[in-house]
């Protein structure tokens, strides 16, 4: 899987991912609902996040420092800051800001939301959690990390991570969008996790496609974050137990 | 009113009532020019500091006895307050403001965060110190190696390690991995138990995480993480080194040592010479990354040698070091001109008074031209020692002629170690000082890490202190005592026959009349 994952990184770092990488244990469609069980019935909110231009190049590592993590990372260490596939952008964050009816509280997943550091790179990058709802922490890396959250609705944490396997668990008790989350000890990894009391939200993979199910027909705001280009709203009507699609569309010039 | 109308209404204990507008009075005149009107660290002087003052909107302190991501107690922030945070601009407050202001201040500085308006933290539960011993040390020096603190403290803890160039704090302010040599200046305190208690905790805001998880998933053991403690507090002079005036050059027969590692060097004392930064020549330097230097001198009756060892997170210049120093200089950007793009060599200056025996010594800034000072100056990069004559801060001209001033130099991770090797007769009495046994020659130093900035003008000095070279025993210092013991004693046998013969004469008289 770690193998799999750094070729997956290393094509789409290069460009060249062309058909999604050919990796087929790759989630095709990203985080859904950060695990959450999506409520059962309702309508769906699907969509396609496009890039149109040309990506930036997405800046190299130096992890001469750190050979386990190195070698994860065949033909030399990137940044997936930006991810294309043809014209389709991977780790958006897309959640429905306004428009749930008020009030309506929602069950919180018993199953954790996870975040991998993986060859010195976090995955996902951009995900979401439940007020509540436990995020867990692994190192596969054999090398040490801490995990450092920095948020200024919730309380923050710093825990160091020394050994591969090890997992940690914490939870944020209120809601707030993009809650930086970094490594000190490698100054290049960064993510961001979003605290929402509901679920519906979910990020894009490879594809470029997410889904956010269990929505009682209304209209609603949904928003896209991006790490590098920014965010995207629209205004999005879901039918009694039917789909709305919702393509979003994110460029090189604009932000 | 308004103002402490809403604090009333927010806070559950009515004691706040009247403490905060109270801490507000004390607050606005001694906390704010550093931390701000609103308690957002903002105050005037913030673009001086560095570390920069704490912000109190965030609730995020370093010093606690709480949990990763927890707020403080009461007594973690009067702690602070009381003592000061070393090596940062925080004085402490014990003799400036009474108990209760000070209990007031705390108020009022929770009332900045919005976080405080929960339960009262507790302080995490820490047993007590397992004995310390040799093979405690040794196991936690393998802890130490296994938790990979050397990433940012670096193998021999000097906060060298391979990230320390890129840490930053929560403020993204660039942050020095702190110098585990130094732990009489470590904020929390020095003691095994305060060390312990920062690794079970972290320093919120800073790269300095909670190893708490670590023993909770069973990697390693409590126990073990108190041997890091003894292992981090061994590596630290058990106490606080004095700061004495005089450093002694002890004399040698064998000779001077040869170089920095010369293993005689050991048997010469070693004196802690503290630095601060240079703030009155311009451009002033309020962020100095040495924070004192060891000075260990020795002299053979013909020859002095002195060597100087300090920590320096870099042998400069470093690449790796470069993110730093845009960090650095981003962050000083505001004070006396933007720093070097570049970096420049780590400088070291011993100054003298340039004659022996002057009531006064010059300038302690480099001289001046009317009182020029001695100089000599060390620069790592090209590593090189010249000797000349200072006339202010920067201001340096190099003796003509050949110099009778050597010196070698070592860099082993993070530390420099320098010695200067001279002829204790100068060639050039008007220039340069003789050094006399059985006097003493005012000595003072200046040191700048080039890789945080700092040049000939911004870096770290020291106030005068003197340097004085041991005499020869003379012989008579051991003939003379053994001297004056047989004097005495016979003075004292010739008195007590005198009185002897005074009585018997006297009775012989008493006998016959």
């Amino acid at each position: 899987m770690r193998v799999a994952f750094g070729i997956v990184l290393a094509l789409t770092a290069f460009g060249c991912g062309g058909d999604n990488g050919g990796a087929s244990d790759q989630p095709a469609a990203g985080q859904e609902g950060g695990g959450a069980i999506a409520p059962a019935g309702g309508g769906t909110i699907t969509g396609t996040v496009s890039f149109t231009g040309t990506p930036p190049a997405n800046p190299t590592i130096d992890m001469s420092e750190e050979p386990a993590c190195a070698q994860k990372h065949a033909g030399g260490a990137r940044d997936p800051q930006v991810v294309v596939n043809d014209g389709k952008l991977a780790n958006v964050f897309v959640f429905v800001k306004s428009g749930l009816p008020a009030g309506q509280t929602y069950p919180v997943p018993s199953s954790a939301a996870m975040l991998d550091q993986d060859g010195c790179l976090y995955e996902p990058r951009n995900f979401g959690v439940m007020v509540g709802q436990q995020l867990e922490i692994k190192n596969s890396d054999p090398v040490l990390h801490n995990i450092k959250a920095v948020p200024t609705k919730n309380r923050g944490f710093n825990i160091s991570q020394p050994t591969e396997g090890m997992t940690t668990r914490r939870t944020f008790n209120t809601e707030e969008i993009g809650v930086p989350l970094e490594c000190n000890v490698h100054g290049w990894m960064k993510a961001s996790v979003t605290v929402l009391n509901h679920p519906f939200f979910a990020s894009t993979g490879n594809d470029g496609t997410f889904t956010i199910r269990g929505l009682p027909a209304g209209t609603y705001e949904i928003e896209a974050r991006h790490e590098k280009l920014g965010t995207r709203t629209q205004s999005v009507t879901v039918p009694q137990d039917g789909t709305a699609t919702a393509d979003i569309t994110f460029g090189a010039a604009a932000s | 009113m308004l103002v402490c109308l809403l604090f009333a209404i927010r806070s559950p204990q009515s004691a706040i009532l009247t403490q905060e507008p109270r801490g507000k009075a004390a607050y606005d005149k001694w906390c704010a020019g550093c931390h701000g009107d609103t308690g957002a660290g903002d105050g005037y002087a913030q673009a001086f500091m560095l570390p920069r003052p704490r912000d109190f909107t965030k609730g995020v302190y370093q010093i606690r006895t709480t949990a990763s991501g927890e707020l403080p107690t009461d007594a973690d922030l009067r702690r602070v307050i009381d003592e000061g945070m070393p090596g940062t601009a925080m004085p402490g407050w014990r003799e400036r403001l009474t108990d209760a202001q000070r209990e007031d201040v705390i108020a009022y500085i929770k009332s900045f965060s919005q976080f405080f308006t929960g339960p009262a933290p507790t302080a995490i539960e820490v047993g007590t110190a397992p004995r310390a011993s040799d093979e405690a040390i040794a196991e936690g020096r393998q802890v130490y190696e296994k938790l990979e603190c050397f990433k940012c403290h670096g193998q021999d803890g000097r906060g060298d390690g391979t990230s320390a160039p890129t840490l930053t704090d929560d403020w993204d302010q660039p942050i020095f991995a702190a110098d585990l040599h130094g732990s009489w200046r470590f904020n929390g305190g020095s003691s095994v138990e305060e060390i312990y208690r920062r690794l079970r905790t972290g320093l919120d805001g800073t790269p300095m995480p909670s190893f708490s998880d670590v023993i909770d998933s069973k990697i390693i053991t409590d126990e073990q993480l108190w041997r890091v403690a003894q292992y981090v507090r061994s590596l630290s002079p058990e106490e606080p080194p004095p700061v004495r005036e005089v450093i002694r050059a002890h004399l040698t027969e064998e000779g001077v040592p040869s170089g920095p590692a010369d293993t005689t060097w050991a048997r010469a004392e070693a004196y802690y010479i503290p630095v601060v930064g240079q703030i009155i020549v311009k451009p002033r330097w309020f962020s100095p990354a040495v924070e004192g230097v060891w000075v260990q001198a020795m002299h053979d009756g013909s020859r002095l040698a002195l060597r100087l060892t300090w920590t320096d997170r870099s042998r400069s210049p470093d690449p790796a070091w470069d993110e730093w120093l845009g960090r650095v200089r981003q962050a000083m950007t505001d004070v006396d001109g933007p720093l070097p793009s570049s970096q420049g060599p780590d400088l070291l200056g011993v100054q003298f008074s340039p004659r022996s025996g002057e009531a006064e010594p010059p300038f302690f800034l480099g001289g001046s031209t009317r009182r020029p000072a001695h100089l000599w100056r060390w620069s790592s990069a090209p590593d090189a020692v010249t000797s000349g004559t200072g006339t202010g801060l920067g201001q340096f001209t190099a003796d003509a002629g050949a110099s009778q001033l050597t010196h070698a130099a070592q860099f082993v991770n993070g530390e420099w170690q320098v010695q200067f090797t001279r002829a204790l007769v100068s060639a050039d009495t008007a220039r340069a000082p003789s050094f006399v046994a059985g006097r003493a020659l005012p000595i003072a130093f200046f040191v700048a890490d080039g890789s945080n900035g700092e040049d000939s003008v911004r870096g770290a000095v020291s106030a005068w202190y003197a340097v004085y070279l041991d005499v020869a025993t003379p012989t008579r210092v051991y003939v003379a005592p053994g001297l004056t013991m047989l004097l005495t004693a016979g003075l004292g046998l010739m008195l007590v026959r005198q009185a002897q013969r005074r009585e018997r004469n006297s009775e012989r008289s008493n006998s016959e009349g």
